[in-house]
């Protein structure tokens, strides 16, 4: 019996054939289940996005919530504008910055918050009425402790007061850096403002050690101080002019969208 | 091994000859994993599921494995399986795979799935083997849970989830025990888990491997 299993005929066919089953099982898993996990992690983003604009309420239809009260914009980050090139309701940053037609590659003191690659547009999710919204949902994304650290920011309408903060996918150690989630955490960063005063476009937002009693500081965490920096860094990031710093300047200086969009065509065409 | 019976081969695991406990197997994802107890538990299932059908369908099919790719075929068959059981928490449960993220797969490398195959599956018949596969991963998951319990208790101030200590960063009266929410505080609990295992199960100690000598004296080193 052993002497007949171990001939190369024998072998091969039961090598062969155990690959064919276990294959077929394999890729009947992954493709009968592909749907339902894709809504899962539709849901779980979407109940995000709310989670951080305090529509949230455990129960609550996060589908329904979310078309009724949230539009989907992607935003060209060097001037701002919003752009129509792609679908904004499945546009995901970090696949487009991998992608060299709408990302860049980013080096030394550029990138603060270690992404190596950031993309040209993002999505950004706006709360209420689209054109006056009242709270701009912006993702942000760089490195913690431990790794990537992917979240949300949420900004009032005047571009400049945060609403609150939450990361959907860290790797921080739980019970220190993990604690970016805390609700008390979170909390105190509701009122803080992003910016000193009305041109500049760098922010003033610091995560700091004591207090953070000041307008723009908010109190790291203990235990954690590199996550906490982390969080600083992706921050001064993404709120810069690399980030979304053209485009929080468009609500800071309380000009209209639509508007602005208009002047600037009009500059072009004086310029031409 | 001819006196095997049903009974035995589901319970003898759990206490008598625990595979995390007396044969050290399968410690690092124990290290890993027992942060919490709804995690714990959650890991535990997929490793009962994973053995106890890696052992039927490998004592199934022993008669036809050529045993020059024997380890082959035992890994194609395990690793099928943690990628259906990997599949299926992404499809129904979202949050708990998001929280056990790599560990599920790393069920493939997990000792104790690959241990009961070669060593029991091989040898015996698919009944007997499916039941040693769950009570394989029953005394896996007995250790995860005992140590997931303690860790999430004094590390978080609570027990699935429920708080039992109010915490000091949600406004109550406990400092949690920070170096229990890292893994190696997992090896503290393991090493006194088989200390009390082993005090009350004498026969599991083992003898000495050689005699320590005592410690030289202080002048004879200078």
């Amino acid at each position: 019996m052993a002497q007949g299993n171990n001939s190369i005929k024998k072998i091969l066919t039961v090598a062969f054939s155990l690959c064919i089953v276990c294959s077929v099982i394999v890729s009947t898993a992954a493709v009968a289940l592909r749907p339902m996990q894709q809504l899962n992690q539709e849901l779980d983003r979407k109940t995000n996005i709310l989670n951080v604009a305090r529509l949230y309420e455990s129960g609550v239809d996060v589908e329904q919530a979310f078309r009724e009260q949230i539009t989907a914009r992607v935003v060209e980050l060097a001037t701002g504008d919003y752009t129509d090139q792609f679908d904004a309701d499945t546009f995901d940053g970090f696949e487009a910055s991998r992608d060299p037609a709408t990302g860049r590659t980013l080096s030394g003191p550029r990138d603060i918050a270690g992404l190596s690659r950031v993309e040209n547009y993002a999505a950004v999710y706006l709360v209420g009425d689209p054109d006056d919204p009242d709270q701009i949902v912006l993702p942000i994304r760089g490195q913690g402790l431990w790794g990537r650290m992917m979240g949300f920011l949420s900004v009032e309408g005047d571009g400049n007061t945060i609403v609150s903060i939450t990361y959907y996918d860290h790797s921080e150690t739980p019970g220190l850096g993990a604690e970016v989630n805390n609700p008390r955490w979170q909390a105190q960063w509701e009122g803080k403002e992003i910016f000193d005063d009305e041109g500049d476009l760098n922010p003033a937002i610091r995560v700091v050690k004591g207090t953070g009693s000041g307008e723009h500081e908010v109190d790291g965490l203990s235990g954690a101080t590199l996550t906490a920096n982390g969080v600083n860094n992706m921050l001064q990031f993404w709120l810069s002019t690399e980030g979304f710093g053209e485009y929080l300047a468009k609500f800071r200086s309380g000009v209209d969208q639509e508007d602005a969009q208009d002047a600037d065509v009009e500059l072009e065409a004086e310029g031409a | 091994m001819a006196d095997l019976n049903a009974k035995g081969a589901l319970t003898a695991p759990i206490f008598k000859n625990n595979p995390i406990a007396l044969q050290i197997l399968g410690i690092c994802s124990a290290l890993a994993v027992t942060t919490s107890m709804s995690v714990s538990l959650v890991m535990s299932l997929a490793v009962i599921f994973v053995c106890a059908f890696s052992n039927l369908f490998v004592s199934t099919i022993r008669n036809h494995i050529p045993s020059s790719i024997r380890i082959i075929v035992q890994m194609t068959i395990i690793a099928s399986l943690v990628i259906v059981v990997d599949q299926i928490l992404k499809a129904y449960a979202y949050e708990m795979s998001k929280q056990l993220s790599v560990f599920v797969g790393l069920i493939i490398t997990n000792c104790i799935v690959m241990g009961r195959a070669e060593g029991f599956a091989m040898s015996n018949s698919p009944g007997i083997s499916f039941l040693d596969g769950i009570g394989n991963g029953l005394g896996y998951g007995f250790v995860l849970m005992v140590v997931g319990f303690f860790r999430e208790l004094f590390g978080s101030g609570s027990v699935f989830g429920f708080t039992v200590f109010e915490t000091v960063q949600n406004g109550g009266w406990y400092v949690p025990n920070g170096l229990l929410l890292l893994p190696p505080s997992a090896f503290f609990i393991i090493g006194l888990l088989i200390w009390a295992i082993r005090s009350f199960n004498p026969e599991q100690v083992e003898d000495n491997e050689f005699k320590m000598k005592h410690n030289t004296k202080p002048k004879e080193a200078v």
